[in-house]
C-alpha cells in the first residue's frame, strides 16, 4: 500500500487515480479534473442548497450554490420552493446580489427583465422590437429540479436522476435522527460561519469522517472543555463506529448515547446544562420536556456526510463549495429549537461559536491542516494519498461496510462514488 | 464637558486604545486581560443586532472565553495557532460617541494586515469600545469589532482584533 505511484499509472484516469485504500494527490490538483468534477458530479447529482427554515415564509429567499453556479433559492406564494440560476436569460447578469432576504420578484439590473418567484419571466420594458416568436414562457430564470426531505433541500441539474429520497437511502434514517436536536421543536438555522481554504473539496469532504485527527487537531479544544465533556469528546476508545451508507454517504458515530436524542431521558444531566435545566424548570416547563430540551441542547453524537456538499455533523450543517481546484468555501450553519426556549438556543450559539468558525477554537485548526494537504501535495505526484486504515478489520454493518469510529471507511465510501460518478 | 475637557478626554482614550493596538501586536496576552473588567464582553458580531446574546457571532467573549482563547494560543496545541500568523495594525478616525459618568464610549476604525505562509491578508473594522474610567485609566467594558465583511467568506484568525 506503501509503494510509490508507478509513474506510468500516473494519469487522470478515474479509475487509476482512486484504488483500493488510496488516491493520488493529483486528485487534489489537477486543474483538469475539477473541471470534470464540475460537469460529472455537481452538474449530475443531488446537491444540497438549503433548509427549509432559511426560506421559512413567502417571497424569502437565499443564494446558494451548485457547484461553482450561483443559484436562488426562494419560496413562493403557493409555499413552493424553487431553485433557480441567478442569471438572467437575456444577457446573463445576475438579478440577486443580495444574501438572503424576502421579495415580490427578481428584476435584472441591465434591461429590467423582471421574473417572478418561480422563475417565469414576467415583463420586459419595450418588448415591441422583439417578433412574434419571442416567447416569454420559454425564457423564465433556469430551473433546478428540487426535492426536500426532513428539511433539507436539494437541487440538480439533472432531470433524469433517481428522486431525492432514493439517492439519500440508508442516510435517512440518520437526518430523521439529526433533526431531533430540535427537543421537541423543529430546526431552525440561527446563521453561519462562512470562510475559505486554500485547499481541493474532497479535502473537506474526507474530514467529517475522519475522527482520528480530533484528539490531535482539537487537543486545545478539548483542554478547554470540563472534565465530564472532554470525557464526552474523548471518543477513540469508545463503541463508535462509521458506516458506509451507500452512493457516497457515511455516518461516523463518536458518541453513541447521543444517537437518538428521545431515549433515555432520565439519564444524568451534564454539569455543563445544570444551569440551563434550572432556569428552564423556573421558566415553568414541566420536568420531561426541560430533559428532552436539555438532551437535544448539545446536539447528536454523529456525522452523516452526505456525498458530495453536505454534512450533519454533531449540532451543524456543514456545507461546501468547490470555487477552484485550490479553493473551497465552507458555511458552517447553526442550528436551533424554532419556538423553543432562548436559553436553550443561547446555548446552542455559544457552543457553535466555541468550536466552529474563523474564531472558533476548532475551525482554525482543521484549516491550517487541510491547508497544509494542499501545500503537501503540490510537490509531487508519485506518493498516494492512504484511505486504508481499518480496511482489513472492516465487517458488514446495517448497510454497508462498517470499521472502527477512527477508520477511513467513510472517506473510501466517497471516493467509490466519486469514481463511479467520474467514469459514467 | 467644554471643549478643553473634550480634547483631553479624546487625547486619554486614543493614548488607551493605541497602547491595547500595540499590546495585541505584540501578542502580550496576559497585559490585555488585566485591561478587562471582569465582566466585560468582546464581541466580533457577523451582522448587527440589539443583543449579541441572542445572535450568532464570531466570538461572544466573556471574562472564562477571553481566558480559554488566551490559554488556546498560548499552549502550543493549536496548530492555527503556533506559530500564529504576525499582525501590524493601525487604529484612527476615534469619535467620542458619549460620556456618561465613569463610562465613555468610543468608535474608531481598524485596520490589520496580517501575514502567514508568506501570504498577507488585509481586515477592516469599525470598533466601538465602551471604557470604564478609572484614577489613572480605563478599563475595557465592552469591546465591539464590525469586520467590513463580517457576514462574508473569511479566512481563519490566530489572533485578536
Amino acid at each position: 500500500m506503501n509503494q510509490l505511484i508507478d509513474v506510468k499509472n500516473i494519469t487522470l484516469d478515474p479509475d487509476r487515480l482512486v484504488e483500493t485504500g488510496r488516491v493520488a494527490s493529483t486528485i487534489y490538483t489537477s486543474p483538469e479534473l475539477f473541471e470534470k468534477e464540475q460537469e460529472k458530479i455537481f452538474r449530475e447529482t443531488w446537491v444540497w442548497v438549503a433548509h427549509e427554515s432559511e426560506v421559512p415564509d413567502k417571497g424569502a429567499f437565499k443564494l446558494s450554490t451548485v457547484g461553482r453556479e450561483q443559484v436562488i433559492v426562494v419560496r413562493d406564494r403557493k409555499n413552493n420552493i424553487h431553485v433557480m440560476l441567478n442569471r438572467c436569460r437575456h444577457r446573463g447578469a445576475t438579478v440577486c446580489e443580495i444574501e438572503k432576504g424576502k421579495t415580490s420578484s427578481f428584476q435584472c439590473p441591465y434591461h429590467g427583465w423582471g421574473y417572478g418567484l418561480d422563475g417565469s419571466l414576467r415583463a420586459i420594458p419595450h418588448p415591441e422590437q422583439y417578433g412574434e416568436e419571442f416567447d416569454k414562457t420559454q425564457l423564465g430564470l433556469f430551473t433546478l429540479r428540487t426535492e426536500s426531505y426532513n428539511g433539507m433541500v436539494f437541487a440538480t441539474f439533472n432531470d433524469d436522476i433517481e428522486p431525492l429520497e432514493e439517492f439519500l437511502g440508508a442516510a435517512k434514517k440518520w437526518i430523521d435522527l439529526f433533526m431531533k436536536q430540535g427537543g421537541g421543536f423543529p430546526v431552525k438555522t440561527l446563521g453561519e460561519h462562512q470562510f475559505s481554504v486554500p485547499m481541493n473539496w474532497k479535502v473537506q469532504l474526507e474530514n467529517t469522517t475522519d475522527a482520528y485527527h480530533f484528539p490531535i487537531v482539537h487537543k486545545s479544544f478539548l483542554q478547554s472543555l470540563d472534565e465530564e465533556a472532554e470525557e464526552t469528546f474523548t471518543f477513540l476508545d469508545g463503541e463508535g463506529f462509521v458506516e458506509d451508507l451507500g452512493n457516497g454517504h457515511s455516518v461516523m458515530v463518536m458518541i453513541p448515547e447521543l444517537v437518538d436524542l428521545e431515549e433515555d431521558l432520565d439519564r444524568k444531566i451534564p454539569e455543563r446544562f445544570e444551569a440551563l435545566a434550572d432556569e428552564l424548570r423556573n421558566e415553568g416547563y414541566p420536568d420531561d420536556q426541560v430533559r428532552r430540551i436539555v438532551r437535544a441542547v448539545g446536539g447528536s453524537g454523529f456525522n452523516l456526510n452526505l456525498f458530495p456538499n453536505v454534512a450533519c455533523s454533531m449540532a451543524f450543517f456543514r456545507v461546501l463549495t468547490p470555487v477552484a481546484v485550490d479553493k473551497t468555501a465552507i458555511r458552517h450553519i447553526a442550528l436551533g429549537m424554532d419556538g423553543g426556549p432562548a436559553a436553550a438556543n443561547r446555548i446552542r450559539l455559544r457552543l457553535h461559536e466555541h468550536f466552529q468558525g474563523p474564531m472558533g477554537f476548532g475551525s482554525p485548526d482543521d484549516a491550517e491542516v487541510w491547508e497544509r494537504i494542499q501545500r503537501g501535495v503540490e510537490g509531487g505526484t508519485e506518493l498516494p494519498i492512504l484511505v486504508d486504515r481499518g480496511i482489513e478489520k472492516e465487517a458488514q454493518g446495517e448497510v454497508g461496510p462498517r470499521g472502527h469510529v477512527s477508520d477511513e471507511t467513510g472517506m473510501r465510501a466517497a471516493y467509490a462514488m466519486w469514481k463511479r460518478m467520474m467514469q459514467e | 464637558m467644554n471643549n478643553i475637557e473634550q480634547d483631553n478626554l479624546l487625547w486619554w482614550v486614543t493614548q488607551f486604545i493605541w497602547n491595547e493596538a500595540a499590546i495585541l501586536d505584540a501578542r502580550e496576552y496576559e497585559t490585555w486581560l488585566d485591561l478587562w473588567q471582569p465582566e466585560g464582553l468582546y464581541i466580533i458580531p457577523i451582522e448587527e443586532a440589539e443583543n449579541y446574546a441572542e445572535v450568532l457571532n464570531l466570538c461572544y467573549d466573556d471574562d472564562k472565553m477571553r481566558r480559554d482563547r488566551i490559554k488556546r494560543f498560548q499552549e502550543g496545541f493549536s496548530i492555527s495557532s503556533a506559530p500564529p500568523a504576525t499582525t501590524v495594525r493601525t487604529v484612527s478616525r476615534f469619535v467620542i460617541d458619549s460620556v456618561d459618568d465613569d463610562t465613555v464610549v468610543v468608535s474608531c476604525a481598524q485596520h490589520l494586515v496580517e501575514d502567514k505562509f508568506g501570504r498577507q491578508r488585509l481586515w477592516a473594522a469599525n470598533v466601538r469600545y465602551t471604557l470604564t474610567t478609572t484614577d489613572s485609566s480605563f478599563m475595557l467594558q465592552k469591546k465591539v469589532v464590525r469586520l467590513l465583511n463580517s457576514d462574508g467568506v473569511l479566512n481563519s484568525f490566530s489572533y485578536l482584533f
